[in-house]
């Protein structure tokens, strides 16, 4: 969590994209220039699939206000199958979230191809407002690693 | 019934089919029962017992009991023989080393029910036609057999054996159970009061780690939260934030191969709901992916080891009931 | 701790313009095992390169973080630069500081706040890089090719043109599939024999070439450039190499009641047959079920009129076993059985037939000699009604949910070639669409509606009745002027869907090949990929990856030559070094890698391990092979004590960026 000078909230936001497609995405709303906030920050993975649950709490835990996870559109998988997984995985991940009470904004899959520069602007344009309408993540963070 | 699984049992072990019995002994106190391995007729005589109380479902000691050498008896109730299942198909038992003798099912007693009436000094519990008569150090007390049923028992899924090599006593049905009530009951509150109640809950956890030792489906050679590679190695919950990931987690680890034996509730010293978050993804898989139980067979494929290219999004999870 | 070096990319203005690029190099600079930090205009320049280069020899670095553009357009040259200072390529990572930060950013304070938070999360990352080198695998220059149709002529021709031994396994004792069963072929009216026999007899004459026939793929194991295939030779009861194909026994044998399958069983064949005249190879084969002398041991007069004593009756199936780079699969299509489809009393009526039979009633080896007579009492039909989709694009579960494809084609085919040989035969072709793409395709079925008054109405057939004076009653709709049709015909031909050939799904089984719902073999990529399947090595030829004609066939079956030619050329394979891997002290052998396991890289091994108590135990345990493996990592979350691991993304290391950045 950042605290900027208007006070605004600025929400970390870290992104898992796929190599193949959503991480081609993103490089390609930059070289567009299309605009998304500094808050999200971008971690490449070969595979959505190769997200482990566990990769996403942890974010949490250490101050992130919210998780999104991008990879190729069902069907296009680089490697034929592997974000079916990653489909059912999250869909039951998040759906236990949002069962311990957890905001469900704060966590989302989307299928951005590598094509979809724009609709990754716009993604994480929307993204991260939603999750600043949230405010900081209180109920899923680990109090030591609050900053000050 | 006891008599008769003893019975067995010796035969077996005399004929030489099988090396060692897989069953319950009696702990300190009458209903204080524990799972045991027994070698001799002498040590089934002298310790193997069958009641109200045997509830423990003993599957999870075949990971290990198989893999020695000579066939291992073992007696499963209903819900037991699901819990085997998974193992045989995750390779985790060695079937063709255990003899099973299913037995009949619950509904078992939990003696925290009883003790909740004010009944202090118990001897003995017996079943007297649905009369719990519970002989105490302060004379006996009676209370209805139903009102201290397991509650695990009490929401039962199935009195089928999915796997068996003999039976004593008859096979049941799979039944229709109201188990995932209480789950639903939590999907309609807000995400507040869904935050409150399980705060509440977790907050008790004294990570004392019973629900993932008594639990079948964690049968991990090193447990994650075991391994300091793993970057969520844990001990002791320091924080509400480990308090959640822990059973977060375990849910996970386990979902899709969860046979909701409800293990995991009924040895929590701090009676934490823990079957609920099970059951939470058994019902999402249910009605996202369709009806799946882990254990009913060793062939068909867990859900979360399989997909449609149709299926939902995880975008469900915002789009389904108010926030 | 490694000693790191960082290196800022300035890219002219593309990221300096945003980035405060020596802020960057300053605060990175302080990171733990930073040695040095330093920013440069262009580093993927020449002299960039050296300054990455002279940096990794004077520090003795153990890891580089370059801070520039997407790893996407640089990974490779950063790598290719430490490796030639003696750094292994992989212990080099790239924060991407153009694409993903100064190019979508415009406050320079704020960018270059998050361009440091990059910096940190791979130099966190790279803290727990490990060097990685690329197996190479060796690669067997022999290529196998399931199925004998057009497909794998053509796919082995290709490759045995190319210097490559291929083997082609073909389970009928011919080789030459559905296309030596068609009379003639769209667009061009050529016969199909005359086109086909030729290649079937240059496979069976080329030296590089090997037919199986009558043999079939028991078993396949291994991976990519070194699979070894168990082939089952089945017991044809005739020694291949003796036997002339003078066909004298098939003449001579007594049997001759046996329905001939070459001819949809319209007509009959002897017990010892050779498929067809131009039949590759040209062996005669016993069938077993109708052979006296097999059943009960009472005939033999094949064997005593065999001049050259090629006829054993005990010969048994043999099962041999062969090493291959490649495989190439092209099991084909047969058209669905009709059982479900009673209203067109298929069933019940001879002069009811499929496409495919009529196909055998026209041509001239056929069981009339090429006249076209109903089978039920050889007279010429002069009503011929075609229905069109039998079982294709249906929403039901009795029928296949896709288009055929073929169908519009070959009867606009069939009613041209009876118009034109029997003109005064009306013919009548009921369809939903007429799907005609294709080169010369649309003006061929043209011609049969105006060149040769082919009635063509839209509109399903309802209902086929066979009636008590010889014709068949056809109860039809017309879609375009809304009316009942019942017309009285000679014949009815069904324009039956096909499906993938029963062995595919057996088949991909044991290659860990995909396949989708309707059994037909997934491609790696629908668009890119489209003769590759996922899994190396495997490649598709002709209907088994979907409904094809027969030039699309061998247009696919010669790409998929040119694709198997391309491995087979090398010696050896670089295999990708980001690859899974199983401890196995934690593995739980559960197989839950497995399943996830789009290429069928992880087997499991029953392996013994000392334990605590110095007793031993064997466990099952999760083994991957680097060479097929391509480094997905779902295999990393389906496995829950976490003993997989991905090499290049482990967990620690993503954990390692989380943290970093979330710091």
């Amino acid at each position: 969590m950042q605290v900027n000078e208007n006070k605004e909230f600025q929400p970390l936001i870290v992104a898992f994209c796929c190599n193949w497609c959503s991480y081609a995405g993103a490089d390609l709303s930059g070289t567009n220039r299309l605009n998304y906030p500094t808050n999200v920050k971008i971690i490449r993975v070969p595979c959505s699939c190769r997200v482990n649950p566990m990769f996403i709490l942890r974010a949490f835990q250490r101050g992130a206000d919210g998780v999104i996870l991008c990879g190729c559109h069902p069907g296009d998988c680089h490697y034929t199958s592997g974000n079916y997984f990653t489909r059912r995985r999250m869909t039951l991940l998040f759906s236990m979230l949002d069962f311990l009470g957890i905001e469900r904004d704060r966590t989302r899959v989307e299928w951005v191809s590598a094509a979809e520069g724009a609709k990754f602007a716009a993604t994480m344009n929307e993204f991260t407002e939603a999750v600043r309408k949230l405010g900081p993540n209180r109920r899923l963070e680990d109090l030591r690693c609050r900053k000050q | 019934m006891q008599e008769a699984m003893i019975k067995r049992a010796k035969e077996l072990l005399a004929d030489g089919s099988v090396k060692r019995v897989i069953g319950w002994k009696r702990g300190e106190f009458a209903y204080d029962i524990t799972p045991a391995v027994f070698e001799s007729a002498e040590e089934l005589d002298k310790d193997f017992v069958f009641d109200d109380f045997t509830s423990a479902n003993v599957s999870k000691y075949l990971v290990k009991e198989s893999k020695k050498e000579g066939k291992v008896l073992v007696f499963l109730k209903p819900c037991d023989t699901y819990s085997l299942n998974q193992l045989t198909k995750e390779h985790r038992v060695d079937r063709d080393n255990i003899y099973v003798i299913g037995i009949p099912g619950g509904p078992k007693l939990d003696i925290e029910k009883i003790k909740a009436k004010g009944i202090t000094g118990i001897l003995s519990v017996k079943n007297d036609n649905y009369t719990l008569k519970i002989d105490t150090l302060y004379g006996e007390e009676t209370m209805p057999f139903s009102e201290a049923i397991l509650d695990k028992c009490a929401s039962c899924k199935s009195k089928k054996h999915v796997t068996y090599d003999e039976l004593i006593g008859e096979d049941g049905d799979v039944l229709d159970s109201d188990r995932f009530d209480m789950v639903e009951k939590l999907e309609n509150m807000t995400a507040q009061e869904r935050y409150d109640f399980w705060r509440e809950q977790l907050s008790k956890c004294i990570r004392c780690n019973a629900c993932r030792n008594v639990c079948p489906a964690c049968t991990c050679e090193k447990c994650v939260f075991d391994n300091p590679n793993s970057g969520v190695e844990n001990k002791a919950a320091s924080d509400s934030f480990e308090e959640n990931m822990f059973h977060i987690i375990r849910a996970f680890h386990v979902a899709g191969r969860c046979t909701d034996c409800g293990e995991c509730s009924r040895v929590c010293p701090q009676n934490i709901p823990l079957h609920l978050l099970n059951r939470k993804f058994i019902k999402d898989i249910n009605s996202l992916y369709g009806e799946y139980q882990a254990g009913a067979d060793t062939t068909s494929r867990a859900p979360l080891t399989d997909y449609t290219a149709d299926d939902c999004e995880a975008s469900i999870v915002h789009e389904r009931g108010a926030e | 701790m490694q000693r790191i070096g960082v290196f800022v990319c300035h890219c002219g203005t593309n990221i300096a313009a945003t980035v405060d690029v020596k802020a960057v190099a300053e605060a990175l600079g302080h990171e733990p095992g930073v040695v040095i930090s330093q920013d440069y205009q262009y580093m993927c320049s020449e002299s960039g390169q050296n300054l990455v280069k002279d940096a990794i020899k004077e520090h003795d670095l153990g890891g580089v973080v370059i801070c520039s553009c997407s790893p996407r357009m640089h990974e490779n040259t950063f790598r290719k630069a430490a490796a030639s200072a003696g750094l292994n390529p992989y212990l080099v990572e790239i924060a991407n500081i153009r694409e993903q930060c100064s190019w979508i950013h415009k406050d320079i304070a704020t960018a270059t706040e998050k361009a440091i938070i990059l910096g940190k999360a791979a130099i966190a990352k790279v803290h727990l890089n490990t060097p990685l080198t690329s197996m190479e695998s060796p690669v067997v220059k022999r290529a196998l090719v399931i199925g004998g149709g057009i497909a794998g002529i053509q796919t082995a021709l290709d490759i045995a043109e190319a210097g490559f031994d291929v083997d082609i396994v073909e389970k009928q004792p011919t080789i030459g599939g559905k296309m030596a069963q068609i009379d003639k072929t769209f667009p061009t009216l050529d016969c199909a024999a005359c086109i086909l026999t030729p290649k079937m007899v240059e496979a069976s004459q080329n030296e590089h070439i090997t037919i199986h026939s009558f043999s079939e793929v028991e078993d396949v194991k291994g991976f990519v450039g070194n699979f070894t295939v168990k082939i089952r030779k089945k017991a044809r009861y005739v020694d291949e190499t003796k036997c002339t194909g003078c066909g004298l026994c098939t003449e001579k044998c007594p049997m001759k009641k046996v329905p001939n399958e070459f001819n949809m069983g319209l007509d009959n064949r002897s017990a010892v047959y050779i498929p067809f005249a131009q039949a590759v190879p040209k062996v005669a084969t016993i069938d077993p079920n109708y052979c006296m002398m097999l059943k009960n041991g009472k005939c033999g007069v094949c064997s005593k009129v065999c001049s050259v004593g090629a006829i054993d009756y005990k010969q048994q199936d043999r099962i041999i076993e062969e090493k291959y780079g490649a495989i190439v699969v092209a099991t084909g299509f047969n058209p669905i059985k009709l059982d479900k489809y009673d209203e067109f009393a298929y069933n019940q009526c001879p002069d009811v037939v499929t496409s495919l039979e009529l196909e055998r009633l026209m041509n001239a080896a056929g069981p009339n000699g090429g006249t076209l007579l109903r089978p039920s009492d050889k007279t010429h039909p002069h009503t011929i009604v075609f229905v069109q989709c039998v079982g294709s694009r249906c929403d039901d579960s009795k029928g296949k949910p896709y288009c055929s494809k073929i169908c519009c084609m070959y009867t606009a085919k069939h009613a041209m070639l009876i118009r034109e040989k029997y003109p005064d035969t009306e013919v009548y072709v009921f369809y939903i669409d007429v799907r005609t793409p294709g080169k010369n395709f649309d003006e061929f079925y043209r011609r049969a509606v105006e060149q040769y008054n082919v009635h063509y109405i839209k509109g399903m057939v309802g209902k086929v009745t066979p009636k008590s004076d010889g014709k068949i009653g056809v109860q039809a709709s017309d879609l375009l002027s809304n009316e009942q049709l019942h017309i009285d015909a000679d014949m009815v031909v069904l324009a039956v869907a096909i499906e993938p050939d029963k062995t595919a799904r057996p088949l991909a089984t044991m290659l860990t090949t995909q396949m989708d719902t309707n059994d037909f073999f997934t491609e790696a990529h629908p668009k890119l990929r489209p003769v590759e399947s996922a899994t190396a090595g495997i490649f598709l030829s002709g209907a088994c990856q979907g409904p094809k004609d027969i030039p699309e066939t061998v247009a696919q079956g010669s790409a998929a030559a040119a694709k198997a030619i391309g491995l087979l050329c090398k010696n050896s394979i670089t295999c990708n070094p980001c690859t899974a891997h199983s401890n196995e002290l934690m593995c739980n052998g559960c197989s839950s890698c497995e399943k996830v396991c789009p290429y069928g890289a992880i087997t499991y091994i029953d392996k013994e391990f000392r334990m605590p108590d110095r007793t031993t135990a064997i466990r099952r345990v999760a083994s991957v092979n680097p060479a097929v493996c391509q480094g997905c990592g779902a295999c990393t979350v389906a496995c829950p004590s976490g003993a997989m691991d991905l090499s290049g993304f482990s967990n620690s290391q993503i954990m390692a960026e989380v943290d970093a950045i979330c710091k």
